[in-house]
Protein backbone atom coordinates (compact mmCIF):
# COMPACT_ATOMS: atom_id res chain seq x y z
CA UNK A 1 0.00 0.00 0.00
CA UNK A 2 0.93 3.61 -0.72
CA UNK A 3 2.34 5.07 2.62
CA UNK A 4 1.38 8.56 1.17
CA UNK A 5 -1.73 7.73 0.04
CA UNK A 6 -5.12 10.05 1.63
CA UNK A 7 -6.82 6.62 1.33
CA UNK A 8 -5.06 6.23 4.84
CA UNK A 9 -7.81 5.82 8.03
CA UNK A 10 -8.03 9.16 9.86
CA UNK A 11 -5.35 11.47 11.09
CA UNK A 12 -2.91 9.52 9.23
CA UNK A 13 -4.45 9.40 5.83
CA UNK A 14 -5.36 13.09 6.20
CA UNK A 15 -1.36 13.61 7.55
CA UNK A 16 0.70 11.39 4.99
CA UNK A 17 0.39 13.19 1.47
CA UNK A 18 1.56 16.64 3.15
CA UNK A 19 4.33 14.78 5.27
CA UNK A 20 5.37 12.71 2.09
CA UNK A 21 5.80 16.08 0.54
CA UNK A 22 8.02 17.10 3.23
CA UNK A 23 9.97 14.25 3.72
CA UNK A 24 10.84 14.27 -0.05
CA UNK A 25 12.36 18.58 0.87
CA UNK A 26 14.01 17.17 3.65
CA UNK A 27 16.10 14.23 1.82
CA UNK A 28 16.75 17.16 -0.85
CA UNK A 29 18.27 18.78 1.70
CA UNK A 30 19.86 16.11 3.22
CA UNK A 31 21.18 15.08 0.00
CA UNK A 32 22.36 18.63 -1.26
CA UNK A 33 24.23 19.35 2.15
CA UNK A 34 25.76 16.29 2.35
CA UNK A 35 27.40 16.68 -1.04
CA UNK A 36 28.06 19.87 -0.74
CA UNK A 37 29.50 19.14 3.12
CA UNK A 38 31.17 16.17 1.93
CA UNK A 39 33.02 18.69 -0.90
CA UNK A 40 33.98 21.22 1.84
CA UNK A 41 35.60 18.79 4.22
CA UNK A 42 37.74 17.14 1.56
CA UNK A 43 38.69 20.73 0.18
CA UNK A 44 39.27 22.18 3.39
CA UNK A 45 40.71 18.93 5.36
CA UNK A 46 43.47 18.39 2.85
CA UNK A 47 44.19 22.06 2.93
CA UNK A 48 45.06 21.82 6.36
CA UNK A 49 47.38 19.76 6.17
CA UNK A 50 49.30 21.36 3.50
CA UNK A 51 52.91 22.17 4.41
CA UNK A 52 51.89 25.50 2.79
CA UNK A 53 50.31 28.94 5.27
CA UNK A 54 49.02 30.37 2.39
CA UNK A 55 47.01 27.04 1.67
CA UNK A 56 46.59 26.00 5.08
CA UNK A 57 45.23 29.69 6.65
CA UNK A 58 42.11 30.12 4.76
CA UNK A 59 41.06 26.43 5.57
CA UNK A 60 41.59 27.15 9.34
CA UNK A 61 40.02 30.31 8.82
CA UNK A 62 36.63 29.04 7.30
CA UNK A 63 36.91 25.95 9.78
CA UNK A 64 36.46 28.03 12.89
CA UNK A 65 34.06 30.30 11.35
CA UNK A 66 31.25 28.08 10.22
CA UNK A 67 32.15 25.71 13.24
CA UNK A 68 31.77 28.49 15.88
CA UNK A 69 28.55 30.61 14.83
CA UNK A 70 25.35 28.63 14.33
CA UNK A 71 23.44 27.12 11.36
CA UNK A 72 20.49 28.66 12.25
CA UNK A 73 22.26 32.14 11.70
CA UNK A 74 24.29 31.43 9.04
CA UNK A 75 21.27 30.19 7.19
CA UNK A 76 19.63 33.57 8.20
CA UNK A 77 22.62 35.73 6.89
CA UNK A 78 22.31 33.94 3.50
CA UNK A 79 18.71 33.90 3.11
CA UNK A 80 18.13 37.56 4.31
CA UNK A 81 21.27 39.44 4.04
CA UNK A 82 22.97 38.18 1.47
CA UNK A 83 20.12 39.71 -0.99
CA UNK A 84 21.02 43.02 0.50
CA UNK A 85 24.14 43.15 0.10
CA UNK A 86 25.06 41.70 -3.20
CA UNK A 87 21.68 42.11 -5.06
CA UNK A 88 21.40 38.31 -5.35
CA UNK A 89 18.83 36.08 -4.06
CA UNK A 90 18.89 32.46 -3.85
CA UNK A 91 15.54 30.27 -3.39
CA UNK A 92 14.83 29.29 -0.35
CA UNK A 93 15.89 25.46 -0.62
CA UNK A 94 19.28 26.75 -2.06
CA UNK A 95 20.13 28.76 0.86
CA UNK A 96 19.63 26.04 3.09
CA UNK A 97 21.49 23.86 1.73
CA UNK A 98 24.32 25.90 1.13
CA UNK A 99 23.58 27.00 4.91
CA UNK A 100 23.74 23.32 5.55
CA UNK A 101 26.74 22.54 3.51
CA UNK A 102 29.31 25.15 4.67
CA UNK A 103 28.34 24.13 8.52
CA UNK A 104 28.64 20.57 7.88
CA UNK A 105 31.73 20.61 5.82
CA UNK A 106 33.24 22.68 8.59
CA UNK A 107 32.84 20.04 11.14
CA UNK A 108 33.79 17.13 8.52
CA UNK A 109 37.06 18.97 7.09
CA UNK A 110 38.48 18.49 10.78
CA UNK A 111 37.75 14.39 10.47
CA UNK A 112 39.12 14.18 7.27
CA UNK A 113 42.02 15.74 8.56
CA UNK A 114 42.26 13.53 11.77
CA UNK A 115 41.65 10.44 9.50
CA UNK A 116 44.45 11.13 7.39
CA UNK A 117 46.74 12.12 10.58
CA UNK A 118 45.41 8.70 11.81
CA UNK A 119 47.44 6.93 9.04
CA UNK A 120 51.01 5.80 10.59
CA UNK A 121 53.24 7.88 9.31
CA UNK A 122 55.84 4.77 8.25
CA UNK A 123 52.73 4.49 5.37
CA UNK A 124 53.91 7.92 4.36
CA UNK A 125 57.72 7.08 4.13
CA UNK A 126 57.30 3.65 2.78
CA UNK A 127 55.31 5.48 -0.29
CA UNK A 128 57.96 8.07 -0.22
CA UNK A 129 60.58 5.21 -0.54
CA UNK A 130 59.23 4.03 -3.80
CA UNK A 131 59.09 7.56 -5.18
CA UNK A 132 55.69 8.07 -5.33
CA UNK A 133 54.86 11.83 -5.74
CA UNK A 134 52.65 13.60 -3.33
CA UNK A 135 49.95 13.46 -5.14
CA UNK A 136 50.24 9.54 -5.76
CA UNK A 137 51.15 8.91 -1.69
CA UNK A 138 47.62 10.81 -1.02
CA UNK A 139 45.82 9.14 -3.85
CA UNK A 140 46.90 5.30 -3.64
CA UNK A 141 48.51 4.76 -0.09
CA UNK A 142 46.93 7.50 2.32
CA UNK A 143 43.61 8.35 1.78
CA UNK A 144 42.24 4.56 1.11
CA UNK A 145 43.24 4.00 4.99
CA UNK A 146 42.09 6.74 6.25
CA UNK A 147 38.62 6.48 5.11
CA UNK A 148 38.27 3.52 7.08
CA UNK A 149 38.90 5.61 9.95
CA UNK A 150 36.75 8.90 8.71
CA UNK A 151 33.39 6.77 8.22
CA UNK A 152 32.21 6.45 11.37
CA UNK A 153 32.60 10.00 12.43
CA UNK A 154 31.29 10.81 8.90
CA UNK A 155 28.35 8.65 10.00
CA UNK A 156 27.40 11.21 12.94
CA UNK A 157 27.87 14.09 10.98
CA UNK A 158 25.35 12.78 8.13
CA UNK A 159 22.97 12.13 10.96
CA UNK A 160 23.44 15.86 12.66
CA UNK A 161 22.80 16.87 9.20
CA UNK A 162 19.72 14.94 9.02
CA UNK A 163 18.51 16.24 12.00
CA UNK A 164 19.62 19.71 11.16
CA UNK A 165 17.40 20.37 7.96
CA UNK A 166 14.85 20.47 9.97
CA UNK A 167 16.16 24.47 10.75
CA UNK A 168 15.39 25.09 7.00
CA UNK A 169 11.66 25.18 7.98
CA UNK A 170 12.78 28.73 9.44
CA UNK A 171 13.14 30.32 5.94
CA UNK A 172 10.18 28.89 4.76
CA UNK A 173 11.30 25.63 2.84
CA UNK A 174 8.59 22.85 3.02
CA UNK A 175 10.23 20.04 4.88
CA UNK A 176 8.83 17.47 7.23
CA UNK A 177 8.72 19.97 10.04
CA UNK A 178 7.24 22.77 8.02
CA UNK A 179 4.52 20.37 6.86
CA UNK A 180 4.13 19.04 10.11
CA UNK A 181 3.51 22.58 11.62
CA UNK A 182 1.03 23.64 8.88
CA UNK A 183 -0.84 20.49 9.59
CA UNK A 184 -1.35 21.12 13.50
CA UNK A 185 -2.00 24.65 12.90
CA UNK A 186 -5.10 23.40 10.69
CA UNK A 187 -6.23 21.25 13.16
CA UNK A 188 -4.60 17.59 12.82
CA UNK A 189 -4.25 15.54 15.86
CA UNK A 190 -0.78 17.22 17.18
CA UNK A 191 0.41 13.75 18.58
CA UNK A 192 -0.09 11.67 15.47
CA UNK A 193 1.80 14.04 13.48
CA UNK A 194 4.65 13.93 15.64
CA UNK A 195 4.64 10.57 15.92
CA UNK A 196 4.74 10.00 11.98
CA UNK A 197 7.31 12.54 11.55
CA UNK A 198 9.66 10.78 14.25
CA UNK A 199 9.25 7.55 12.38
CA UNK A 200 10.24 9.27 9.37
CA UNK A 201 13.38 11.01 10.60
CA UNK A 202 13.97 7.23 12.32
CA UNK A 203 14.07 5.67 8.97
CA UNK A 204 16.22 8.02 7.68
CA UNK A 205 18.74 8.02 9.93
CA UNK A 206 18.61 4.23 9.89
CA UNK A 207 18.82 4.29 5.68
CA UNK A 208 22.40 7.00 6.34
CA UNK A 209 23.50 4.21 8.88
CA UNK A 210 22.90 1.28 6.74
CA UNK A 211 24.74 2.63 3.67
CA UNK A 212 27.60 3.75 6.13
CA UNK A 213 27.66 0.36 7.50
CA UNK A 214 27.95 -1.38 4.07
CA UNK A 215 30.69 1.35 2.93
CA UNK A 216 32.79 0.25 6.24
CA UNK A 217 32.60 -3.28 5.62
CA UNK A 218 33.75 -2.90 2.36
CA UNK A 219 36.96 -0.74 3.84
CA UNK A 220 37.06 -3.44 6.42
CA UNK A 221 37.51 -6.15 3.70
CA UNK A 222 40.09 -4.04 1.56
CA UNK A 223 42.52 -3.47 4.71
CA UNK A 224 41.58 -7.00 5.71
CA UNK A 225 40.15 -6.35 8.87
CA UNK A 226 37.82 -8.57 10.65
CA UNK A 227 34.40 -7.52 9.28
CA UNK A 228 31.80 -6.50 11.34
CA UNK A 229 28.60 -7.83 11.20
CA UNK A 230 26.17 -5.50 9.32
CA UNK A 231 23.57 -5.80 12.33
CA UNK A 232 25.37 -7.12 15.86
CA UNK A 233 23.76 -10.32 17.45
CA UNK A 234 21.71 -9.31 20.29
CA UNK A 235 23.60 -10.52 23.61
CA UNK A 236 21.31 -11.63 26.24
CA UNK A 237 21.68 -12.45 29.75
CA UNK A 238 20.55 -15.70 30.63
CA UNK A 239 19.15 -17.10 33.77
CA UNK A 240 22.51 -18.20 34.96
CA UNK A 241 24.38 -14.81 34.26
CA UNK A 242 26.53 -15.83 31.56
CA UNK A 243 26.48 -14.36 28.31
CA UNK A 244 24.84 -16.25 25.35
CA UNK A 245 24.12 -15.01 21.80
CA UNK A 246 20.06 -14.41 20.90
CA UNK A 247 20.18 -16.97 18.48
CA UNK A 248 21.92 -19.29 20.13
CA UNK A 249 21.46 -21.19 23.77
CA UNK A 250 18.75 -18.89 25.07
CA UNK A 251 15.13 -19.10 24.16
CA UNK B 1 75.92 26.34 5.07
CA UNK B 2 79.23 25.49 3.58
CA UNK B 3 79.48 23.34 0.39
CA UNK B 4 82.12 22.95 -2.26
CA UNK B 5 80.25 25.30 -5.34
CA UNK B 6 83.51 24.10 -7.59
CA UNK B 7 82.75 20.14 -7.62
CA UNK B 8 82.09 19.55 -10.84
CA UNK B 9 79.17 17.86 -11.80
CA UNK B 10 79.71 15.89 -15.10
CA UNK B 11 82.58 14.32 -13.88
CA UNK B 12 82.63 10.45 -13.57
CA UNK B 13 81.33 9.14 -9.82
CA UNK B 14 83.82 6.73 -8.30
CA UNK B 15 81.52 6.61 -5.41
CA UNK B 16 77.80 5.58 -5.66
CA UNK B 17 76.96 7.42 -2.30
CA UNK B 18 79.31 10.21 -0.83
CA UNK B 19 78.52 12.11 2.24
CA UNK B 20 80.65 15.35 2.56
CA UNK B 21 81.08 16.92 6.34
CA UNK B 22 76.65 15.92 6.83
CA UNK B 23 75.41 17.36 9.84
CA UNK B 24 71.81 16.07 11.34
CA UNK B 25 70.50 17.64 14.36
CA UNK B 26 66.77 16.99 16.15
CA UNK B 27 66.28 20.27 17.90
CA UNK B 28 69.32 20.50 20.13
CA UNK B 29 70.49 16.56 19.66
CA UNK B 30 73.00 16.69 17.13
CA UNK B 31 73.17 13.23 15.63
CA UNK B 32 75.81 13.27 12.69
CA UNK B 33 78.48 15.90 13.07
CA UNK B 34 80.67 16.73 10.10
CA UNK B 35 80.45 13.03 8.44
CA UNK B 36 82.71 12.53 5.80
CA UNK B 37 81.71 8.43 3.87
CA UNK B 38 81.68 7.14 0.13
CA UNK B 39 80.36 3.80 -0.88
CA UNK B 40 81.76 2.51 -4.08
CA UNK B 41 79.29 1.34 -6.76
CA UNK B 42 78.40 -2.28 -6.08
CA UNK B 43 79.93 -2.05 -2.58
CA UNK B 44 78.00 -3.65 0.13
CA UNK B 45 78.19 -2.13 3.06
CA UNK B 46 77.31 -2.66 7.01
CA UNK B 47 76.88 -0.42 9.81
CA UNK B 48 76.78 -1.31 12.86
CA UNK B 49 76.98 0.39 16.29
CA UNK B 50 74.86 1.35 19.28
CA UNK B 51 71.89 1.76 19.46
CA UNK B 52 70.93 5.93 18.83
CA UNK B 53 74.66 6.22 17.28
CA UNK B 54 73.00 7.32 14.02
CA UNK B 55 72.68 4.46 11.98
CA UNK B 56 68.88 4.73 10.63
CA UNK B 57 69.60 8.20 10.65
CA UNK B 58 72.34 7.77 7.39
CA UNK B 59 69.82 5.71 5.91
CA UNK B 60 66.54 7.83 6.55
CA UNK B 61 68.93 10.50 4.85
CA UNK B 62 69.64 8.83 1.70
CA UNK B 63 66.30 7.60 1.33
CA UNK B 64 65.48 11.81 1.59
CA UNK B 65 62.93 10.77 4.46
CA UNK B 66 65.03 13.37 6.36
CA UNK B 67 67.11 16.55 5.13
CA UNK B 68 70.91 17.39 6.39
CA UNK B 69 70.93 20.07 8.64
CA UNK B 70 75.05 20.76 7.39
CA UNK B 71 76.93 19.41 4.68
CA UNK B 72 75.72 17.42 1.57
CA UNK B 73 75.16 13.84 0.11
CA UNK B 74 75.90 12.81 -3.52
CA UNK B 75 73.73 9.72 -4.57
CA UNK B 76 75.69 8.41 -8.41
CA UNK B 77 77.64 11.58 -8.78
CA UNK B 78 74.50 13.77 -8.01
CA UNK B 79 73.52 15.68 -5.24
CA UNK B 80 70.51 14.44 -3.26
CA UNK B 81 69.43 17.07 -0.74
CA UNK B 82 70.28 19.78 -2.33
CA UNK B 83 70.51 21.25 -6.22
CA UNK B 84 72.60 23.83 -8.14
CA UNK B 85 70.61 27.15 -8.65
CA UNK B 86 73.70 29.30 -10.69
CA UNK B 87 76.21 28.69 -8.30
CA UNK B 88 74.73 28.08 -5.51
CA UNK B 89 73.40 25.06 -3.33
CA UNK B 90 69.79 25.24 -2.66
CA UNK B 91 67.56 22.87 -0.66
CA UNK B 92 66.23 20.29 -3.27
CA UNK B 93 62.72 20.40 -4.43
CA UNK B 94 60.22 17.69 -5.04
CA UNK B 95 60.94 17.02 -8.62
CA UNK B 96 64.92 16.98 -8.35
CA UNK B 97 63.96 14.72 -5.55
CA UNK B 98 61.97 12.57 -7.27
CA UNK B 99 64.62 12.14 -10.09
CA UNK B 100 67.46 11.43 -7.45
CA UNK B 101 65.54 9.22 -5.46
CA UNK B 102 64.78 6.70 -8.11
CA UNK B 103 68.18 5.10 -7.75
CA UNK B 104 67.61 4.32 -4.08
CA UNK B 105 65.39 1.60 -2.45
CA UNK B 106 64.85 0.64 1.09
CA UNK B 107 63.49 -1.90 3.41
CA UNK B 108 62.12 -1.10 6.88
CA UNK B 109 62.38 -2.82 9.99
CA UNK B 110 58.41 -2.73 10.13
CA UNK B 111 58.00 -4.07 6.54
CA UNK B 112 55.17 -1.14 5.99
CA UNK B 113 53.70 -2.84 3.40
CA UNK B 114 50.05 -1.13 2.66
CA UNK B 115 47.23 -2.85 3.63
CA UNK B 116 44.80 -1.45 1.58
CA UNK B 117 46.43 -3.43 -1.41
CA UNK B 118 47.03 -7.35 -1.87
CA UNK B 119 50.49 -8.65 -2.22
CA UNK B 120 50.79 -8.32 -5.98
CA UNK B 121 49.17 -5.01 -5.57
CA UNK B 122 52.11 -4.01 -3.64
CA UNK B 123 54.94 -4.65 -5.43
CA UNK B 124 53.25 -3.41 -8.86
CA UNK B 125 51.82 -0.14 -7.83
CA UNK B 126 54.97 1.60 -7.61
CA UNK B 127 56.18 0.33 -11.11
CA UNK B 128 52.62 1.26 -12.72
CA UNK B 129 52.06 4.25 -11.28
CA UNK B 130 55.96 5.77 -11.05
CA UNK B 131 57.90 4.05 -13.61
CA UNK B 132 54.78 3.60 -15.82
CA UNK B 133 54.80 0.32 -16.72
CA UNK B 134 52.32 -1.72 -18.48
CA UNK B 135 50.27 -3.39 -15.52
CA UNK B 136 50.69 -6.95 -17.72
CA UNK B 137 54.37 -6.01 -17.72
CA UNK B 138 54.56 -4.86 -14.00
CA UNK B 139 52.78 -7.82 -12.70
CA UNK B 140 55.09 -10.41 -14.89
CA UNK B 141 57.83 -8.91 -13.18
CA UNK B 142 56.16 -9.43 -9.71
CA UNK B 143 55.39 -13.00 -10.31
CA UNK B 144 59.01 -13.37 -10.89
CA UNK B 145 60.31 -11.23 -8.05
CA UNK B 146 57.71 -13.00 -5.73
CA UNK B 147 59.24 -16.84 -6.96
CA UNK B 148 62.43 -15.49 -6.27
CA UNK B 149 61.40 -14.88 -2.31
CA UNK B 150 59.39 -18.00 -2.28
CA UNK B 151 56.14 -16.84 -2.50
CA UNK B 152 54.99 -17.56 -5.63
CA UNK B 153 51.49 -18.67 -4.00
CA UNK B 154 50.70 -15.52 -1.82
CA UNK B 155 49.96 -12.88 -4.78
CA UNK B 156 46.13 -12.68 -4.10
CA UNK B 157 46.82 -12.79 -0.15
CA UNK B 158 46.38 -9.71 2.16
CA UNK B 159 50.00 -8.78 3.77
CA UNK B 160 47.81 -8.72 7.02
CA UNK B 161 47.53 -12.30 6.79
CA UNK B 162 51.13 -13.28 5.92
CA UNK B 163 53.70 -14.35 8.80
CA UNK B 164 56.49 -11.26 9.52
CA UNK B 165 59.21 -12.97 7.73
CA UNK B 166 56.54 -13.89 4.79
CA UNK B 167 55.74 -9.76 5.16
CA UNK B 168 59.57 -8.92 4.84
CA UNK B 169 60.28 -10.59 1.42
CA UNK B 170 57.31 -9.28 0.05
CA UNK B 171 58.78 -5.91 1.14
CA UNK B 172 61.99 -6.96 -0.37
CA UNK B 173 60.29 -8.32 -3.66
CA UNK B 174 57.96 -4.80 -3.64
CA UNK B 175 61.69 -2.80 -3.16
CA UNK B 176 63.69 -4.32 -6.20
CA UNK B 177 60.78 -4.11 -8.49
CA UNK B 178 61.30 -0.33 -8.68
CA UNK B 179 64.95 -1.76 -10.01
CA UNK B 180 67.22 0.86 -7.43
CA UNK B 181 70.79 0.85 -7.41
CA UNK B 182 71.14 1.34 -3.94
CA UNK B 183 69.60 -1.15 -1.36
CA UNK B 184 69.10 0.31 1.86
CA UNK B 185 68.14 -2.75 4.90
CA UNK B 186 67.26 -0.90 8.45
CA UNK B 187 67.56 -3.96 10.95
CA UNK B 188 65.13 -6.02 8.37
CA UNK B 189 65.01 -8.86 10.30
CA UNK B 190 65.27 -7.38 14.33
CA UNK B 191 61.21 -7.52 14.21
CA UNK B 192 60.65 -11.15 13.29
CA UNK B 193 60.55 -14.19 15.32
CA UNK B 194 63.53 -16.17 15.76
CA UNK B 195 62.51 -18.63 13.74
CA UNK B 196 61.74 -16.42 10.76
CA UNK B 197 65.19 -14.59 10.60
CA UNK B 198 67.71 -17.57 8.88
CA UNK B 199 65.01 -17.47 5.81
CA UNK B 200 64.93 -13.96 5.47
CA UNK B 201 68.94 -13.46 6.01
CA UNK B 202 69.48 -16.43 3.54
CA UNK B 203 67.11 -14.27 0.83
CA UNK B 204 69.03 -11.76 1.24
CA UNK B 205 72.04 -13.41 1.18
CA UNK B 206 71.59 -14.15 -2.69
CA UNK B 207 70.80 -10.77 -3.56
CA UNK B 208 73.43 -9.51 -2.31
CA UNK B 209 75.56 -12.28 -3.61
CA UNK B 210 74.50 -11.12 -7.27
CA UNK B 211 76.90 -7.90 -6.74
CA UNK B 212 75.08 -5.89 -9.10
CA UNK B 213 73.88 -3.73 -6.20
CA UNK B 214 75.11 -1.36 -3.59
CA UNK B 215 74.02 -2.31 -0.34
CA UNK B 216 73.70 -0.16 2.55
CA UNK B 217 72.69 -2.29 5.55
CA UNK B 218 72.26 -1.62 8.93
CA UNK B 219 72.14 -4.85 11.57
CA UNK B 220 72.84 -6.37 14.72
CA UNK B 221 73.12 -9.81 13.45
CA UNK B 222 77.17 -10.28 13.18
CA UNK B 223 77.26 -13.37 10.95
CA UNK B 224 74.95 -12.02 9.09
CA UNK B 225 77.09 -8.73 8.59
CA UNK B 226 80.39 -10.87 7.49
CA UNK B 227 78.19 -13.31 5.11
CA UNK B 228 77.51 -10.19 3.09
CA UNK B 229 79.45 -7.22 3.67
CA UNK B 230 82.68 -5.66 1.94
CA UNK B 231 83.07 -3.48 4.47
CA UNK B 232 82.09 -3.00 7.89
CA UNK B 233 81.72 0.65 9.58
CA UNK B 234 81.26 1.31 13.28
CA UNK B 235 79.30 3.98 14.13
CA UNK B 236 79.25 5.61 17.87
CA UNK B 237 77.59 9.35 18.40
CA UNK B 238 77.53 9.76 14.60
CA UNK B 239 80.80 9.19 14.09
CA UNK B 240 82.83 6.07 12.17
CA UNK B 241 84.86 4.47 14.97
CA UNK B 242 86.49 2.52 12.44
CA UNK B 243 85.71 0.56 9.40
CA UNK B 244 87.41 -2.33 7.66
CA UNK B 245 86.57 -5.45 5.78
CA UNK B 246 84.65 -7.89 7.88
CA UNK B 247 87.19 -10.23 8.66
CA UNK B 248 89.59 -7.44 10.33
CA UNK B 249 86.49 -5.64 12.20
CA UNK B 250 85.04 -8.61 13.80
CA UNK B 251 88.65 -10.62 14.43
CA UNK B 252 90.83 -7.81 15.08
CA UNK B 253 89.38 -4.34 16.01
CA UNK B 254 91.59 -1.51 16.72
CA UNK B 255 89.65 0.57 18.87
CA UNK B 256 88.17 -0.24 22.38
CA UNK B 257 84.98 1.16 21.71
CA UNK B 258 84.19 -1.44 19.00
CA UNK B 259 85.97 -4.34 20.82
CA UNK B 260 83.27 -3.36 23.53
CA UNK B 261 80.21 -3.55 21.13
CA UNK B 262 81.27 -6.61 19.60
CA UNK B 263 81.78 -8.07 22.90
CA UNK B 264 78.27 -7.10 24.20
CA UNK B 265 76.16 -7.91 20.97
CA UNK B 266 77.86 -11.63 21.01
CA UNK B 267 76.78 -12.11 24.18
CA UNK B 268 73.56 -11.53 23.63
N1 LIG C 1 62.66 12.28 14.56
C1 LIG C 1 63.54 12.40 15.58
N2 LIG C 1 63.43 13.39 16.48
C2 LIG C 1 64.31 13.53 17.48
N3 LIG C 1 65.33 12.71 17.69
C3 LIG C 1 65.52 11.68 16.84
C4 LIG C 1 64.64 11.48 15.74
N4 LIG C 1 65.06 10.39 15.06
C5 LIG C 1 66.16 9.94 15.71
N5 LIG C 1 66.43 10.72 16.78
C6 LIG C 1 67.57 10.55 17.69
O1 LIG C 1 68.74 10.47 16.94
C7 LIG C 1 69.63 9.53 17.50
C8 LIG C 1 70.07 8.54 16.46
O2 LIG C 1 68.96 7.76 16.10
P1 LIG C 1 69.06 6.58 15.05
O3 LIG C 1 69.65 7.09 13.79
O4 LIG C 1 67.71 5.99 14.96
O5 LIG C 1 70.07 5.58 15.76
P2 LIG C 1 70.34 4.04 15.50
O6 LIG C 1 69.61 3.62 14.27
O7 LIG C 1 71.81 3.96 15.34
O8 LIG C 1 69.87 3.32 16.72
C9 LIG C 1 68.92 8.91 18.69
O9 LIG C 1 69.41 9.50 19.85
C10 LIG C 1 67.48 9.26 18.47
O10 LIG C 1 66.84 9.45 19.70
MG1 LIG D 1 68.08 2.15 14.03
Amino acid sequence: MNPCSSDLPGTVGEAMPFLCDGALVTAQATLGGAALALVLAFAAGLAMLSPRRLVRVPARVYMEFFRGTSVIVQMFWIFFALPVLTGYRLAPLAAGILALGLNLGAYGAEVVRGGVLAVPRAQREAAIALNFSPYQRMRYVIMPQALAAMLPPLNNLLIELLKATSLVSAISVGDLIFESKALINSGSDRAVVMVLVMVIYLLYAGLITAVMRLLERRMARMLGREVRPLWPRRRRRSAGGELTVAAGGAR
Amino acid sequence: MKADPKADPTAEPQYMIRFDKVGKRYGDHQVLRDLDFTVRPRERCTLIGPSGSGKTTILRLLMTLERVTSGTIEVDGELLSHMRRGDRLVPADEKHLRRVRRKVGMVFQQFNLFPNMNVLRNITEAPVRVLGRSREEAEQRAMELLEMVGLSGKADAHPGRLSGGQQQRVAIARALAMEPEILLLDEVTSALDPELVAGVQSLLRDIASEGNLTILCVTHEMNFARDISDRVLMFDHGQIVEEGPPEKIFSDPVEQRTRDFLQAVLQT
